[in-house]
């Protein structure tokens, strides 16, 4: 039966509890697990939120079997568009298909008008600060950041000091984690602020969706993200160099670590929607502090590099010496102004763990703004007193490299066994600065359709944040799922899958 | 003419598709030869079916296996499924699709598609007795693979540059492989100037059949030059042929006009490889049969095989692997 907007609309009329809870979850929610935690798609027992009551409906309507069925077509386009990621370590069938779950989470529009303010005032102030401590240092010396904190962070560039990049923006690409907190509001997690992956698959979802679900989408007034490949685009040629010279448009690029990254597909796929070049390091060249390509047609001057490549290995007479990965010579064309790096060299010092604790003393200090949106409560282990505590309170706690991503170097405490606890409290006392503490969050929960039902798994969500001309944010993002029942690590590399994030119009 | 219209191409790139493309075409021919040899070894007896293993290897450039007696199980399995043979069918599936992933972005979607889907294909097929009985689907899938393949890029990819390095890589290899395999054939039959050509009798006929039937030539020839089957006529047909796309002429042919259209699109001067190839497509389109076989076919078909692996060297040296020097100057 086809959904309509007015159908959608007479479900926005409180719903009455009357029966007995649990009659309420009836197939294919028989199963369904539902207690203290925020649930993105019941507000009670059986009762969705208003903006969810269509989709419930209609699977209420729909029959398992060709939920699966749907499911295993969905899997198999996957497989056969090669949208993999490699998975290390592995000498066989090292690509998997990053696991994709059909039912959407939703995301009413006045929500979303609150993320991306908090997001779009977020990124603003971490570029001021990049700006700020790789110049004058006047939230340093103001202490409000302790200048032992910045210099002390492993991503911290001293050769980027007194450089200055183009319209002073360090972050162009960024994709930030936000968890729910127990009372349902929005906390940023993460700040990814170097390469930030996993936008391909947000892109590959909605196509998949509204494949399995063309009249629900269409009734629900979801906003496009189709659009991302050129808002990309249009950031990059923002940040050329040559914006007045002889030459018409600047050549961008993409340069990818290569075939065994594990986000190679995302590298092929956002190169194709731009219409730009994959580069290799190899495929570079520089010549008298030019970069050039290497084509069939002689060598081609390039003048903006979208790098998916870590600083270390950018350039090996600058940073790691052993990056067959790089472009010898990149680093001081960087510098010399005749080709611009997005994002800049030495962002990960803002997406320190430990830095992160005090953005929002950042946003505060430059932009003279309350956060829009939260963080999560952070412990930082250098302090004695908040170390004392953490070390106390470890079987609570999840403890985080400050420098690491994809969930590595992670204890989680509630699923930690004595010796784990022990191994992070020996690395916590021998090196404070490099970990941080937060409280285990209990990530929302979202239903997914999984061995023939639907059951409730922990999420996340990552939207993408791109700087420019001005902050944008397509209406959208990754949203994370866990899986493993019980799991509160979303990351692909750990068992993580993902699926569509529907913002509502308004 | 000048096509070229500020798009680029990085040498990379070029030299994936150029490879993707030869490795799929060689695990075509592969395909199709180990599939018309079964076929033919049903109709023989086993004394005249024992010596055309060899033939077989030669013809596709593989080593001899190290104990001179081998089934055709192992022996097809090397050919077509052993990882550890870099020219199996399925190394050459596995090559042409890491290739291209390695440069999806510059070809349509549903040509990665399509190589992706025979790849997973190709590599969820296990050997043994009971594939033997069914490898004819095997072969079968590769070979449409192949072509689906290529009908899906004439008609979802641009003819730009790229296209054309498709086409070289293609031709380039066709031209090698049917030159050699012609050469494992006639170095077999000896000839000599003057004798006359004569219909050929009935356990020689399958061999010539198996020969057309691998060139994918067999109905070709017939529609020219009907079922009577001369060993002149079929050299010529797949020698000399301008308009049949297996033969060795037709695939010099298209080598030298991707090589015209890629030095246009480039504006570099490289007339190094479209000499090359132009000047072996004339002395094919203006010899004659009798004469190659008078003065001995097997250089004649040396010859074509060495001109050929000139040009694929001076195509490398002037799009792929340059010296930055001559590029800055």
């Amino acid at each position: 039966m086809p959904h309509t907007r007015s159908r959608i609309r007479s479900f926005l009329r409180p719903v009455t509890v009357s029966e007995p809870a649990r009659a309420l979850f009836r197939p294919p929610f028989r199963n369904y697990q539902f207690d203290s935690t925020y649930d993105e798609m019941f507000e009670a027992p059986g009762v969705p939120r208003p903006h969810y009551q269509a989709l419930f409906q209609t699977l209420l309507e729909l029959p398992a079997e060709e939920m699966r069925k749907t499911q295993q077509a969905a899997d198999l386009s996957f497989l056969h568009q090669g949208i993999t990621f490699t998975v290390y370590g592995n000498d066989e069938g090292t690509e998997k298909v990053f696991p994709n779950d059909l039912l959407p989470r939703i995301i009413p529009h006045q929500e979303w008008r609150k993320i991306e303010a908090g997001l779009t005032q977020r990124m603003t102030a971490l570029n001021l600060f990049l700006e700020d401590v790789y110049h004058r240092g006047r939230i340093l010396a103001d202490g409000i950041v302790p200048r032992e904190l910045v210099y002390s962070c492993r991503h911290f560039r001293r050769e980027m000091r007194n450089l200055t990049v183009p319209r002073g923006i360090y972050v162009s690409i960024c994709g930030t984690d936000l968890v729910r907190l127990p009372d349902g509001s929005f906390a940023v997690l993460e700040d990814n602020l170097r390469v930030p992956s996993g936008v391909s698959y947000m892109l590959a979802n909605r196509k998949v969706l509204k494949k399995v679900f063309p009249t629900l989408f269409r009734d629900y007034g979801v906003c496009p993200v189709d659009h991302y490949a050129q808002a990309l685009l249009a950031t990059l040629r923002a940040l050329s160099p040559l914006q007045s010279t002889t030459r018409h448009e600047p050549t961008v690029v993409l340069l990818t670590p290569g075939v065994f990254n594990s986000a190679y597909f995302e590298h092929t796929f956002l190169a194709q929607q731009m219409g730009i070049e994959l580069v290799e390091g190899r495929d570079l060249l520089v010549h008298d502090n030019v970069v050039y390509m290497r084509t069939t047609a002689g060598l081609k001057r390039v003048d903006v590099i979208y790098r998916r490549v870590d600083d270390d290995f950018l350039d090996p007479l600058c940073f790691r010496r052993d990056s067959n990965l790089g472009v010898p010579g990149l680093f001081n064309a960087y510098r010399a102004g005749s080709v611009v790096l997005a994002n800049a060299v030495g962002t990960g010092v803002a997406d320190d763990k430990a830095v992160y604790a005090y953005v929002p003393a950042i946003i505060r200090y430059y932009l003279g703004e309350e956060p829009i949106l939260p963080n999560v409560t952070t412990y930082l282990l250098t302090d004695r007193a908040q170390r004392t505590y953490v070390l106390e309170h470890m079987e609570e706690l999840v403890v985080k490299a400050v420098g690491e991503s994809g969930g590595y170097g992670m204890l989680i405490g509630p699923h930690s066994s004595a010796e784990q606890r022990e191994e992070f409290r020996q690395r916590i006392e021998a090196e404070p600065r490099n970990y941080i503490a937060q409280p285990t969050l209990a990530l929302s929960r979202a239903p997914c359709f999984l061995e023939g039902e639907a059951q409730a798994r922990h999420v996340d969500l990552r939207p993408y944040i791109l700087y420019g001309e001005n902050v944008t944010l397509v209406p959208g993002g990754l949203t994370r799922v866990a899986l493993r029942r019980g799991s509160l690590v979303v990351n692909s590399s750990q068992g993580g899958g993902s699926k569509d994030t529907w913002v509502l119009r308004a | 003419m000048n096509y070229r219209s500020g798009t680029t191409m990085l040498s990379r790139v070029a030299d994936s598709l150029y490879w993707m493309s030869r490795y799929l075409e060689r695990a075509e021919h592969t395909a199709r030869l180990i599939d018309v040899d079964f076929e033919l070894r049903l109709d023989q007896s086993p004394e005249a079916a024992a010596g055309r293993w060899q033939r077989l290897l030669e013809a596709l450039n593989a080593p001899a296996p190290k104990d001179g007696d081998i089934d055709a199980t192992t022996l097809t399995h090397i050919l077509a499924l052993d990882r550890g043979n870099s020219s199996s069918i399925l190394s050459c599936v596995t090559a042409a699709r890491e290739n291209l992933r390695q440069v999806r972005e510059q070809c349509s979607s549903a040509m990665w598609e399509q190589l992706n889907r025979l790849y997973l294909q190709v590599n969820s097929t296990t050997a043994g007795e009971a594939w033997l009985l069914h490898s004819y689907v095997f072969f079968r899938a590769v070979r449409d693979g192949a072509h689906l393949f290529h009908g899906v890029t004439d008609s979802t990819m641009s003819h730009g540059e790229g296209w054309q390095y498709i086409q070289l890589g293609r031709f380039v290899e066709r031209t090698d492989a049917v030159a050699r395999l012609i050469g494992a054939y006639l170095s077999r039959l000896p000839y000599s100037a003057g004798q006359s050509d004569q219909a050929v009798e009935s356990e020689e006929y399958l061999e010539w059949v198996g020969l057309l039937k691998s060139c994918a030539a067999f109905e070709a020839y017939c529609k020219k030059h009907t079922a009577d089957l001369r060993p002149l006529r079929v050299a010529e047909f797949l020698l000399l042929n301008p308009e049949f796309p297996h033969s060795v002429r037709f695939s010099v042919d298209k080598v030298h006009t991707a090589l015209r259209a890629i030095a246009d699109m480039t504006e570099r001067k490289a007339e190094q490889p479209v000499r090359l190839a132009g000047r072996l497509g004339a002395s094919l389109s203006f010899s004659q049969i009798d004469e190659v076989m008078a003065s001995g076919a097997s250089a004649f078909v040396d010859s074509i095989r060495q001109q050929c692996a000139q040009a694929h060297t001076a195509i490398h040296q002037i799009y792929f692997d340059y010296p930055v020097e001559t590029a800055l100057a």
